[in-house]
């Protein structure tokens, strides 16, 4: 029986290291909500909520919606339509590419199959650092440079998916599917969209979800292909307020939020998909 | 099913389509690919042996960058943050994320997939976000991170040269601390997800066996837990070397475009971003590209053969 208790015991302290841990965890994501919801003066004089009369001794009243507002008046919208856009673009875009690409490598054979898995599991192991410099070279060359197709189009293509693709339709995909669509009369086409793409649909869930985390956080990129202010995503234009707004704290904090409750929403409600996917290739594979 | 048809091949199944079409499926990757990855590739290895001025004015100075890099105080105080980085990474991130996967994978625990989710909520905020709410949190004064030092550790009295604990210097003179301190924060949970997917692949049958054997937890680690996990810690080890040393966003905003006080927070591809982009010779930064990227594959190497030691 002492066991058990000391089991229990265990059990308890666990728990309970668990939680502060967690609740360090979430702790700064409270700080920058309220600091968002707080003028200046207010920053400096609380480390959370205003003190006050409030229910909690709160002060509600003092909290504002100021700081977004400032947001709105710089422009920060047009970021954001940006992110938007750039995200959900490459996310779909990337996803179709890798997807057929994958279907292509799991399903046929060719001539040259075997050299293009190669290039593929090659290139997941590239350093994208690599990159930087030539492909900025690349960009002016091809007159891309401030263009949203500059921004875009080299992270189309990502190996990385291609792999995962290539992996999941070999396992949900049964060949004899395929060939009685093909005897059907199905075109090649029809039979990528209409059975293919509905069997792989938890793989591209995830992959929709990873593409588009990745673009919308991405900052290099666009910190060096585009120059103009009106194209730059959230991420770039952040920065920038930063440098302007150095001790605009709840500015600073505003323009955080409304960077990070998109994504912070799209993945509560895909989050298993995304783990799935993000775990699929090293616990699978 | 029988191959009537005219566009099944007697081999089989695999490949039972006329040739041609698969080119449709593959063209939009490769031609991308081409273009955009491999095309550059080449051409990294010609900027390496130039020096520019911007993308258009170069000149050949064959195997001068490199012989230029390994003589280059700021480059190798970049590679020396980096690794410093990276082993913050690799022996207090990791170890911590295995714990944390250990403690939930415990059975009975309660809540799992909350702590679960808690735990690895950071990492949806991009580095450049984490940067932006770190710059306030480890603020002199106003910040978080120096007031919750203050109120719990106030009665001691600050370290020496420091007034007060609200005055702790993260961001001037303890960079790289702070740097690790955050991507705690940011990584540990993303890779307690791994560890946590790998513990729950562990057969707990062979687990009981091996208690019934009177095994003891550490024993029960060592010989059931750590074998069935390997590979995916292998995974993990390999990515975070490779997200560690290509380390940017984070102290390029969180030290204002700068590699901060004396270059403390200077890492390798945010020498490479200076030189290239604002030096303007992306010959010099090819070069440092090609640097890193021979220490990635030297400790892919290094890593790969580990295991087969191990293994052996």
């Amino acid at each position: 029986m002492s066991s058990n208790s000391a089991r229990l015991a265990r059990a308890a302290a666990l728990q309970i290291v668990l939680a502060a841990l967690a609740i360090v965890t979430l702790v700064p994501f409270a700080w920058l909500i309220i600091a968002s919801l707080k003028t200046r003066e207010d920053f400096f004089a609380s480390t959370f909520f205003p003190p006050g009369d409030g229910p909690l001794g709160i002060g509600w009243d003092k909290l504002t919606l100021d700081n977004y507002r400032r947001l709105g008046e710089l422009g920060f919208e047009l970021n954001f339509v940006n992110s938007m856009f750039y995200a959900s673009a490459t996310a779909v875009l990337a996803t179709l590419i890798s997807a057929s690409a994958g279907y292509a490598l799991a399903k046929f054979r060719f001539r040259g199959r075997g050299a293009a898995t190669l290039l593929v599991l090659g290139l997941i192991i590239l350093p994208p650092t690599l990159l930087i410099a030539p492909g900025y070279e690349l960009l002016f060359n091809l007159g891309l440079l401030d263009t949203v197709p500059g921004l875009l189009l080299p992270f189309l293509a990502p190996a990385f998916g291609v792999f995962l693709f290539r992996q999941s339709v070999t396992q949900a995909v049964p060949d004899q599917l395929l060939e009685a669509a093909r005897i059907d009369g199905c075109s090649e086409v029809e039979i990528f969209f209409a059975i293919v793409l509905p069997l792989v649909r938890p793989m591209i869930g995830a992959f929709l979800l990873i593409t588009f985390l990745a673009m919308w956080n991405n900052f290099i990129s666009p910190q060096i292909v585009l120059q103009s202010p009106d194209k730059q995503p959230l991420s770039v234009a952040i920065a920038q307020l930063r440098g302007l707004y150095r001790t605009d704290y709840g500015l600073l904090m505003a323009g955080t939020v409304v960077s990070v409750a998109p994504v912070a929403v799209l993945f509560l409600l895909l989050q298993k998909q995304f783990i799935s996917g993000l775990t699929s290739g090293a616990v699978k594979g | 099913m029988m191959g009537g048809s005219e566009i099944t091949t007697p081999r089989g199944s695999r490949g039972s389509v006329p040739g041609g079409t698969v080119w449709v499926f593959l063209a939009p990757f490769l031609l991308l690919t081409l273009v955009f990855v491999v095309y550059p590739l080449t051409q990294s290895a010609v900027l390496a042996t130039q020096q520019t001025y911007g993308p258009s004015a170069k000149t050949f100075v064959g195997a001068e960058n490199f012989s230029g890099i390994a003589t280059d105080p700021l480059f190798w105080k970049s590679v020396r943050n980096t690794l410093v980085y990276a082993m913050g990474s690799l022996f207090i991130q990791l170890p911590l994320a295995l714990a944390l996967a250990l403690a939930l994978n415990s059975p009975r625990l309660r809540a799992r997939s909350v702590y679960r989710l808690i735990f690895f909520s950071p990492q949806l905020m991009g580095l450049v976000f984490v940067s932006i709410l770190a710059t306030l949190m480890f603020e002199k004064q106003a910040g978080l991170v120096n007031q919750a030092i203050h109120s719990v550790l106030g009665g001691f009295g600050p370290p020496e040269g420091v007034g007060s604990w609200l005055d702790y210097p993260w961001l001037e003179s303890k960079v790289m601390p702070t740097l690790i301190l955050i991507s705690l924060w940011m990584y540990v949970g993303f890779n307690m997800v791994y560890f946590l997917a790998a513990l729950q692949s562990v057969d707990a049958s062979l687990l009981e066996a091996a208690e019934i054997d009177g095994a003891g937890p550490i024993a029960r680690f060592r010989h059931v837990t750590v074998p069935a996990i390997r590979p995916v810690a292998s995974f993990v080890v390999m990515l975070s070397m490779i997200g560690s040393l290509q380390l940017f966003e984070l102290p390029y905003v969180l030290l204002d475009n700068s590699g901060g006080p004396n270059n403390q927070g200077l890492t390798v591809v945010m020498y490479l971003f200076q030189q290239g982009f604002e030096v303007g010779d992306l010959g010099y930064a090819s070069a440092i590209g090609w640097a890193l990227s021979v220490m990635l594959i030297g400790l892919a190497l290094l890593q790969f053969w580990l295991m087969r030691r191990d293994e052996a």
